[in-house]
Formats: C-alpha cells, structure tokens, sequence
C-alpha cells in the first residue's frame, strides 16, 4: 500500500473506531441503567412490604 | 413504547446498510481521481461527516429555538444531544480533516484550509457550552442559558466563516493549490450515499442517546419519589 | 419612551457605582498598561510593526474581560438582579443598560491604551481608532449577555472567557484586519455586521437568560 492509501485507510478506520467507542461507552450506560432499574424495583417493593 | 422502539431498531438498520453501502462504494466502486488517485476517496469520508456536524448544530439550534417559543422542557434534552453529536461530528471532521492535509500537502495542520479553521473555532465554542452546562444548576435556567448559546452558535457560523475569508489577507498562510472536486456523476452518487449514511448515522445515534438521556431523567424523577 | 428612560436610569447607576466605588476601571487602565509593557519584553526584536498591533487587540480583548468579570457582580452580591428583573422596565433594557456602561468603561480604557500604544510601539491611525470604537459595540453586546449567563452559574470568572473568545474571533480580524490592510473599509465593515447581528441576537435573548 502506498502512503497516502495508508492514510485514507486510517481515515476509515478512525470513523469505525470513533463509533465503535461510542457504541461500548453506552453499553456501559445501558449497564448503570439497569442496575439502577434493579435497585430502585428494590426500594419500591420494600416501601409496598412496609 | 413499542412503536417507538420499532422506529430506533429500522433507523439503525438504514444506517448500517447505509453505512456498509457508502464506504464500500467509496472505497472499491468509485472511479479513481484523474489528479489526486486513490487519496481523493477520504472526501468520501470527511465532507459528509463535516455536512453532518452543521446538521447536528443547526438541529440542535432549532431545538433551541422550540424551547425559548414553548417553554416545553423536553427540547432542552433534544437540543443538547443534537449539540452532543455535533461535538462528536466535530471531532471527527477535524480528525478526518487533518489526515487529508497530511496526504494533500504533508502538514498536520494547516490555517490555509478554511473549512478546518471554521470547524475549530466551532468546536471551541460548542465545548464551552458543555463547561456552561456542568456549571449550571439543571432546571429551567439551564435550558435557557443552554438555548440562547446554541443560537448563537448557528450565527457565529456565517460570520466566523467570513471572517476566517478575511483574515486571508493579513495572514499569509503558505499557499496551497488544489483543484476542486470536479465530481463526475458516478463520484457524485458515491458521495451522496455516503452523506446520507452519514445523516443516518446522526439520526441513529441522536435516537439512541435521547432515550437514554430521557431514561436517565426518568429514574432520577423515580428514586426521589421513592427515596 | 420609558424604555430608554428605564436605560438612561439603569445606566446611570452603573456609572455612577463606578465613580463613587473606583474598582474596575483603575483596575482596566492598570492591567492594558501593563500589559502593553508585558509584550514589549514578550516580542522578538525583529517582529514586525503588524504582531504589536496584533497583541493590542488582545490586551484590549483582556482588558474587556476584566471589566466584564465585574458588570454583574455587584448586583449579584446584592441580590439586586432579582429585583431589576421584577421591575417594570422590560429586560432588554437591562441589557441596553449595562452594555452602554460596560462601553463607557472600555472606552476610558481605550483613551489611556491608545496613547500608551502610540508611545510604546506604533503611532495610532484613524483606522484603529475606528476599528476600536466599532469593536467596542460588539464586544460590550456578546460580553454582556454571557456576563450574566456566567453571573447565573457556578464557575462565574472561569466561565466567561470560555464563553466569550470563540465569540469575538471575528472582533479580532475585523480590528487587526482594518490596521493592517491598505483598504480598511471592508474590515470596517464586518465590524459593523458582525455589531449589526450579535447586538440584535443579545438584546432579543437577554430576557430568557435572566428569566428564573
């Protein structure tokens, strides 16, 4: 690969590892929403029990 | 809920087939440039993602603009994803951009390339108002203030445009030659894909992070209640 | 005319505050002196008649903030905000108000840096004289409405330069721009625009940024 096919190809793949980032970084979004989700059912159903 | 959800899963859907389509169409499909070669193919790639990038502000200001009209908060979680993105778009079109400058004239970075200056400046502003938001109580203030600067935002872009044109005369900058993209219909067709893949892109993500963000209120509004 | 009664009252007070207080203005002529004498150890003995001209403008941009740090502070420290806002004036007028005086100051600190220019490093010419008044309309406008966003957040003097250099990029060409150039009507010129469309856009949205 010549250089500056080197470079258009870094280009892509920054794009694609740009996104990628994203798409993990919200997967540990998703993670502290469900713990979230969990604690307060938690908290919910203790308050109905009481 | 569910028709909401079907929404989110099709546009990701568009994008991906979108996005697949464009860069393998830009990589192998479309017809090599007579003067630059195999090089020219990252316009492919950093135009459509800068054309998204004033999408995402100018979106984002239309948000704005709903808020201070309405006063309904839900454009202040709308508006500031768009601005979120943007920022995002942002950075990827300054990176993109200066790996083109690397190929076309071998620098990093160059002032010559007005596009690039502009996207700067722009990205200065757009990430002040990240340090404007995180200072800022939440509530209603916040939106306000968050509204007003992203118009200004969208004012700035013209100006800042014809500033950076006029600045030409006084700044020297080492002078670059390049010929403009002259697109033959096929490149110009490559190019639109790619631009609504890209467009896709910013749908499908700004969906994405809305709902979280909206979910995220949600469960702040349902553990006080419990709490 | 209530309207620019209401200013004429408002800005009045501000000026007056000043007079009797004496804080930000000897403190603006204080800091464009000094750093005026800060550049001439800070440039090249080569450097060329433009770059002096260009770190003018940035002390004149400093100089700005400085005194932009403190168009809200005293009525913050004084709960006084609240009740301009109550009052019967509409809140443009506010706005109107503090950029005049915001203007006032600047251009007392203009009337000290100018001489001091001429002295240090170049001889002024009605071009920068221009470019300085027309940037003091524009700078006052975009200062005073992110003066009070920064006076309603946390971080107040952290945030308003972050706030307010991205904006005054184009102040910044159009003044250097106009000193610099053989033809400075065009520069000139967009310092008028760019005056034109960021004064209308602050003095439309100054009520939604002091609105609870």
């Amino acid at each position: 690969m010549t250089t500056s096919e080197k470079y258009v190809t870094a280009a892509y793949l920054v794009v694609l590892a740009v996104v990628l980032l994203y798409v993990i970084l919200y997967s540990f979004k998703l993670s502290r929403l469900e713990r979230e989700v969990a604690e307060l059912t938690e908290l919910a159903q203790r308050r109905r029990a009481a | 809920m569910s028709l909401r959800n079907n929404r989110a899963v099709l546009l990701a859907a568009a994008a991906s087939v979108l996005l697949v389509a464009g860069l393998t169409l830009a990589l192998f499909w479309a017809p090599e440039d007579a003067d630059q070669g195999f090089s020219q193919r990252i316009f492919y790639v950093h135009v459509p993602i800068a054309l998204t990038a004033y999408a995402c502000f100018g979106w984002g200001a239309w948000k704005a603009l709903r808020l201070l009209w309405t006063r309904e908060s839900r454009y202040d979680l709308e508006s500031y994803t768009a601005v979120h993105m943007g920022v995002i778009f942002g950075i990827l079109t300054l990176v993109t951009g200066s790996i083109w400058a690397k190929i076309s004239w071998g620098v990093w970075w160059t002032w010559s390339e007005r596009q690039l200056t502009l996207f700067l400046v722009l990205f200065l502003f757009y990430c002040a108002y990240f340090m404007l938001r995180f200072s800022v109580e939440s509530g209603p203030r916040r939106a306000n203030l968050s509204a007003v600067y992203a118009l200004f935002g969208v004012a700035l872009i013209p100006v800042s445009f014809l500033a950076i044109r006029l600045a030409e005369n006084f700044i020297h900058p080492v002078v670059f030659t390049r010929d403009g993209p002259q697109m033959s219909g096929s490149m110009f067709f490559v190019f639109c894909v790619c631009l609504a893949a890209m467009l896709g892109l910013f749908a499908s993500l700004y969906t994405n992070e809305l709902t979280g963000k909206r979910l995220d209120a949600r469960l702040r509004e349902l553990r006080e209640a419990l709490e | 005319m209530t309207y620019f009664a209401d200013v004429a009252a408002l800005a009045r007070k501000d000026i007056l505050l000043e007079l009797r207080s004496r804080d930000t203005l000897p403190a603006m002529l204080l800091f464009v002196v000094s750093a005026l004498v800060v550049f001439h150890f800070s440039l090249p003995s080569d450097a060329s008649a433009t770059a002096s001209t260009g770190l003018l403008w940035i002390a004149l941009l400093f100089t700005a903030l400085l005194g932009l740090g403190r168009a809200f502070t005293a009525e913050r420290e004084q709960r006084v905000l609240d009740g301009l806002v109550l009052a019967p004036c509409d809140r443009s007028a506010i706005w109107l108000a503090k950029s005049l005086g915001v203007m006032v100051f600047l251009g007392v600190a203009e009337a000290v840096a100018l001489p001091a220019y001429a002295l240090f490093f170049e001889p002024v010419g009605w071009e920068l004289v221009a470019a300085v008044l027309l940037a003091d309309l524009g700078l006052a406008a975009v200062g005073t409405l992110l003066a009070a966003m920064a006076a309603a957040s946390r971080a107040r003097e952290l945030l308003l330069p972050l706030l307010f250099l991205p904006l005054v990029i184009p102040v910044v060409v159009g003044g250097v721009g106009a000193t610099v150039v053989d033809d400075p009507g065009r520069y000139l010129g967009f310092l008028a625009l760019y005056d034109l469309i960021f004064a209308i856009l602050s003095w439309a949205s100054f009520e939604y940024v002091v609105a609870e």
